[in-house]
Order: structure tokens, then C-alpha cells, then sequence
């Protein structure tokens, strides 16, 4: 078993991806909790913004780990998401702190949708890319 | 009561204050939180007079105006720069504080970023641009009137509104002056009576097995006497599975209402020039669906359903409005006022302040008369298209636009009309500073004033009339709203006809 750079950045990758997994489902929650009129908007955005900037960077770290392993392939298949990130974050209403959600335009029905949507869209992409990071890891172990 | 006389002391000694003083910054976020902060243990409401750019303390701001001699106006520019006031608002809102803006300036104050401190606490926001007591006699007086109605209006305070619809049906998007606390209630801490509100509904599932659906609109709040009250209204209205009886149902007045105010979102979020797209596409919609529906086909002409026949004027008045209109030289200011007015006006406000309504009042004893309630007798004439070619240079129009009104007097007025009006011979003595017509004892000039008189009594607060004769430098105010025709940059009404047939083909 060699343990390499890539099996290091596989690890870290696994580590972090769990974390993705919890935000994408805190997402989903607190969307549907907006949804159904469990809490106000207010407190909804002040706990959600704080997520997303840590969200963003976590996953540019582990991406540049694969970039410095030499991992391609998994760069690869992350580069899109992180095109995303960077348009979704650029184009964000006008707030002066870190976030993307805004409470007075959130309670817009389509906006509700697509930020649901977008929630179990980025859970199902971390959980799969979490047992392609189990495969490469294990591979990368075994490999020499 | 018991402070009355030390605020009326504090009211006439405010003027000398800083009579001589050289720091002429405003500080308005300072202003506000300290206000919020007195106010904020019994909630209430705050009243904004602005008369120059807030550039002071939190919430300071920069010019933006300046840089768009270009066509295209960026949407950024339309937006807020900070999101202090909108935060503010946001506060304000949970302790029950609403603020109202009154702009009063001549210069450029960066409306579209401080009326997000009314936007999301139920406020009003009014504009009064070019206000000097002394030297703009006719902005002064509309203020004057309009801070009156503002003072001793009805108001509810701390109220909430629910609006409900049928199952299958659901409530998507909001418009209007309030905070959107949760999926359909709207959290207003004033409710005021001359504010008007836009809802978007989206059917969900298939009607087709309930015959009416009906909505109910709940307000919830406390009256200026302290009890508490809800009124709710209900409307029911019957489901059809005919795309004719849909159609012909239809309302052409709310249906530019609601276009107007998508048209302001999506000129926020997109640009403007999206939102022209999208009204020449929701009338090139409206024809070529009742064409499919009537199954008729006459090459020459556009046929609309009768009930929706005067959307493309309508549609064509708010692509001439100061809102989405491309003519260069519309501040920032007016254009973002605009847009706050076609969010909040109520809806004949609204149409009123698009498209004014003429009248031809020179020859009124020849006019056809209805009795109103006190059974006076009012001269009733009809109402004119907007067009030159309905402006006769011996004639004298009134124009209502609903916060103002122009009497227009043409080149070749007859004496015989100056002098039973005004008093005086030649039209060129008219004077122009005149703020309500003189009040002389003969016929002409009492169903004059019968006309506007009723004309006010329909209206919230009576407005002030602005003379305009054809030689003074004013005419343009009176030839600008001439909607019909063409103007700088934009289409006469026929050129819009031609272009939506194009279109359709």
C-alpha cells in the first residue's frame, strides 16, 4: 500500500464531502421550513449565509489538492460546480455581508423552488462524487 | 397633548437654527436609527422629508447620476448601491415602525437605494422633484395638498394581510410596499388607504371539477382609535372551460396593472430593455390567441376581443412613461419614481397617471350634463385621444392626470373665454402662476369649476391645476403626455399597430 499525495487529497476529499452532504441537507431543510411557515424568512437568511462562503471554499480546497496530486479526472468531473459557485456568488443581491439569500426577495414562490431544487441537486452530486472519492482513494491505496 | 407646546415651540425655532451653518451634509442613516431607536417600544411611523443626497455617517451615498448619456440604462443603476436601508427597513418592520419618504430636492438623491427603507416597512414613497416654495409655486402646492391628505388620512397600524385562494391554486408573487413574512402573509406595519397592491396567482392543478374558485383578502389591524379589527373581502368567480368566455372576461385595465409591475421586476433583474420585449410579447400574445380562438383570418386588420381592445395604447403609454422610456435626459430619479408608482398606485391611479384623461372644456354650455349627488348639474364631456390632431389651437383642454391637472389654453383662444374665466382679454395675460381658477361670478366659470370640482371629488385629495398656455416654456409638460403620437425615440400609436401586424404574421 502506497501512500501517496492522491490518496491524501482522496481522504481530505471524503472528510470534506461529508460536510457538503450535511450544508446541501441543511439546505433542503431549512428551504422546506420556509416553505411551510416554520420560521420567518429573517432568521432563515441569517442562518443560512453564513454557510455559503465556507461551502464554496471547502470544496475549492480539496479541488486544488486533486489539482496539486495530479488527480484530472476528478478535477474534471468538479469543474463545472465550481463555474456555478463562482456565477451564483457574483450574482447575488446587493448585501454587505457574506451570502447569497436576500429575506425580502426569498418569499418569491419561484425562488423558493429553485433554491430547493438546487439543494437536492448539489446532495445528489456530493453523494455520488463521495463513493467516487471512496473508489479513487481505495485505488490509489492499492495502486503503487 | 401634554407636549404640544414645547413641539410647536421646537417647530418655529427649527428654521434659525442652522440658519448660518456651512456643513451642508445629510445624514440620514444617522437620522433614522436614532428614530428607530426612540420609537421602536410602541412602533408607529416615521416621515422622511428629503432634500438632498444622504452623504453623512451610516447609510452615506454617492452621486449615480450622470454617467448614462447611453441608451441602454444599466439595471445596477436602478438598484440599490447598499443594503443598509433595506436592513433597516427589515428592523423597522418586526417593531411595527413604518416609514414614509418624501423627496423635495432638485438635485439627484439616489431614490432607487433610500426607498428601500419604505419599500419593506410599509411606507409611501411621494416625490416632489424641483420643490421651492417660493420659485415652483405649482410642485409647492401639490405638496402642500398632498402632505395634507397624508396627515389626516385613515391608518391602521401593526397589520398583517392574508390573502387565500382555492386549493389548486397558490400565491407566487407579490407587489407592493410590505414584507413578505411567510408564503401568504404580508406583513405591513401601516396600512394606508391610497396604496395599492399586485398579486401573481399560479394554477397548480387541473380546475376543471370546481366551478367558481374564490379568494379572500384578510386585513388584520389596529384602528387610530386603539381597537382592533379584520376586515376581509371575498370574491368568487366562476371557472370556464371556453377559451372565448375567458377572454371575453377578461380585465384590460389590471392586466396592464399587473404588466406594468412584472415590467419593474424584470427591468430590476434583466433591464429595461427585456421588459419592452416583453410587453410588445404579451400584446403580440393577447392578438394571436384571439385569432386562433375566433378562427377568422382578415389579412388588413388585428382583431382583439372588444374587452381587451385598448391594451396595445395602454401598453404603448407605459413604454412612453418615465419609467421604460429610452428619450435621453430622464433623471435617475423620475425614472425610479415612476417605477415606485406603478408598484404602489392603486389601479385608476395608475391608468390615470399613464394615460391622462382629456377633455375639451372651452364650449361646456354645449356639453351634455349628469346630476351628481347633490343634484347639481355637471357638465359632462367626453373624453379625447391623446393626439395632436384632436388639439385645436382655439380650444382649451383639461388633462387629468390624477396628482395634477393641466388646463391648456390653445393660441387662438377666444377672448370672449379668457375674460368669463380669468378676467381678462388676451390669452397671452393669463397668468401662469394661477393655482386654482378665479372664482367669478357667471355661468362659464361655474361649470368649469363644477367639472373640476367633481373631477377632485373622485380623487383622494383634491389636486392643483397648472395653466399652460401654448407660448409659455411649460407647453412641453402638456404636449409630452400627448401619448398618440410620435415623440423622440418612440412610436405613434399607429406605428405600434404596424409593428405588433409585423410581428404576428
Amino acid at each position: 500500500m502506497a501512500f501517496t499525495f492522491a490518496a491524501f487529497s482522496y481522504i481530505v476529499a471524503l472528510i470534506i464531502d461529508a460536510f457538503l452532504i450535511f450544508f446541501a441537507i441543511f439546505h433542503i431543510i431549512s428551504f422546506d421550513e420556509l416553505k411551510t411557515d416554520y420560521k420567518n424568512p429573517i432568521d432563515q437568511c441569517n442562518s443560512l449565509n453564513p454557510l455559503v462562503l465556507p461551502e464554496y471554499v471547502m470544496h475549492l480546497l480539496f479541488n486544488v489538492l486533486f489539482l496539486f496530486a495530479g488527480e484530472w479526472f476528478s478535477l474534471l468531473l468538479n469543474a463545472p460546480l465550481i463555474a456555478y459557485h463562482v456565477h451564483r456568488y457574483l450574482h447575488r443581491p446587493v448585501m454587505s455581508g457574506p451570502g447569497l439569500y436576500d429575506p425580502t426577495s426569498i418569499m418569491n414562490a419561484d425562488t423558493l423552488n429553485k433554491c430547493q431544487k438546487e439543494g437536492w441537486i448539489k446532495l445528489a452530486f456530493y453523494l455520488l462524487a463521495f463513493f467516487y472519492y471512496l473508489y479513487g482513494m481505495i485505488y490509489s491505496l492499492i495502486s503503487n | 397633548q401634554s407636549c404640544r407646546e414645547q413641539i410647536v415651540q421646537m417647530l418655529n425655532e427649527l428654521p434659525e437654527l442652522f440658519n448660518g451653518t456651512h456643513e451642508v451634509e445629510s445624514c440620514l442613516g444617522a437620522a433614522l436609527k436614532a428614530a428607530y431607536k426612540m420609537i421602536s417600544p410602541t412602533g408607529g411611523r416615521i416621515t422622511i422629508l428629503q432634500g438632498s443626497l444622504p452623504n453623512l455617517g451610516p447609510g452615506a451615498l454617492t452621486s449615480r447620476e450622470g454617467g448614462q448619456q447611453k441608451d441602454k440604462i444599466d439595471s445596477g443603476l436602478l438598484g440599490p448601491t447598499t443594503d443598509f436601508y433595506k436592513k433597516l427597513a427589515l428592523e423597522c418592520s418586526g417593531q411595527q415602525v413604518a416609514v414614509d419618504l418624501f423627496v423635495l430636492s432638485n438635485q439627484h438623491v439616489d431614490l432607487a437605494t433610500i426607498s428601500g427603507i419604505s419599500k419593506f416597512s410599509g411606507g409611501q414613497v411621494s416625490s416632489f422633484i424641483g420643490y421651492h416654495s417660493h420659485k415652483n409655486l405649482s410642485v409647492a402646492e401639490k405638496f402642500d395638498k398632498a402632505f395634507r391628505r397624508y396627515l389626516t388620512r385613515k391608518i391602521g397600524f401593526e397589520s398583517v394581510m392574508r390573502i387565500r385562494c382555492t386549493r389548486g391554486m397558490s400565491l407566487h408573487t407579490f407587489h407592493g410596499h410590505f414584507f413578505v413574512r411567510s408564503t401568504d402573509l404580508l406583513s405591513l406595519p401601516n396600512v394606508n388607504p391610497d396604496a395599492g397592491f399586485g398579486m401573481q396567482v399560479s394554477i397548480d392543478e387541473d380546475l376543471k371539477d370546481s366551478r367558481e374558485v374564490s379568494f379572500q383578502a384578510a386585513l388584520l389591524y389596529t384602528s387610530s382609535k386603539g381597537e382592533r379589527r379584520i376586515r376581509v373581502h371575498t370574491l368568487c368567480l366562476p371557472t370556464s372551460n371556453s377559451l372565448q368566455e375567458i377572454v371575453q372576461g377578461a380585465d384590460q385595465q389590471c392586466i396592464v396593472g399587473l404588466l406594468a409591475k412584472m415590467a419593474v421586476d424584470r427591468s430590476l433583474n434583466a433591464s429595461i430593455y427585456d421588459a419592452k420585449e416583453a410587453f410588445i410579447n404579451a400584446c403580440i400574445d393577447i392578438i394571436s390567441r384571439w385569432r386562433m380562438v375566433q378562427c377568422a383570418n382578415q389579412p388588413g386588420a388585428l382583431l382583439v376581443s372588444p374587452n381587451l381592445s385598448l391594451v396595445p395604447l395602454y401598453i404603448l403609454a407605459l413604454l412612453k412613461s418615465f419609467a421604460f422610456t429610452q428619450r435621453s435626459g430622464v433623471p435617475l430619479d423620475e425614472r425610479t419614481m415612476s417605477m415606485i408608482n406603478m408598484k404602489c398606485l392603486p389601479l385608476t391611479g395608475l391608468i390615470q397617471s399613464m394615460y391622462p384623461d382629456l377633455y375639451r372644456v372651452d364650449q361646456l354650455e354645449k356639453v351634455k350634463t349628469i346630476e351628481d349627488e347633490e343634484g347639481i348639474l355637471i357638465p359632462d364631456p367626453d373624453r379625447i385621444q391623446l393626439s395632436a390632431e384632436n388639439i385645436a389651437m382655439s380650444g382649451v383642454y383639461l388633462m387629468d392626470l390624477g396628482d395634477i391637472m393641466y388646463l391648456y389654453l390653445g393660441k387662438v383662444t377666444s377672448s370672449f373665454f379668457c375674460e368669463k374665466i380669468f378676467g381678462v382679454s388676451k390669452v397671452m395675460d393669463v397668468d401662469e402662476n394661477l393655482l386654482d381658477l378665479p372664482e367669478l361670478d357667471n355661468e362659464d366659470s361655474e361649470r368649469l369649476r363644477a367639472l373640476i370640482h367633481h373631477l377632485n371629488n373622485k380623487k383622494s385629495h383634491p389636486v392643483p391645476i397648472k395653466i399652460v398656455r401654448d407660448d409659455s416654456n411649460q407647453r412641453h409638460l402638456f404636449i409630452s403626455m400627448l401619448i398618440d403620437d410620435r415623440s423622440q425615440a418612440s412610436y405613434s400609436y399607429y406605428e405600434l399597430l404596424q409593428q405588433l401586424k409585423s410581428e404576428i404574421k
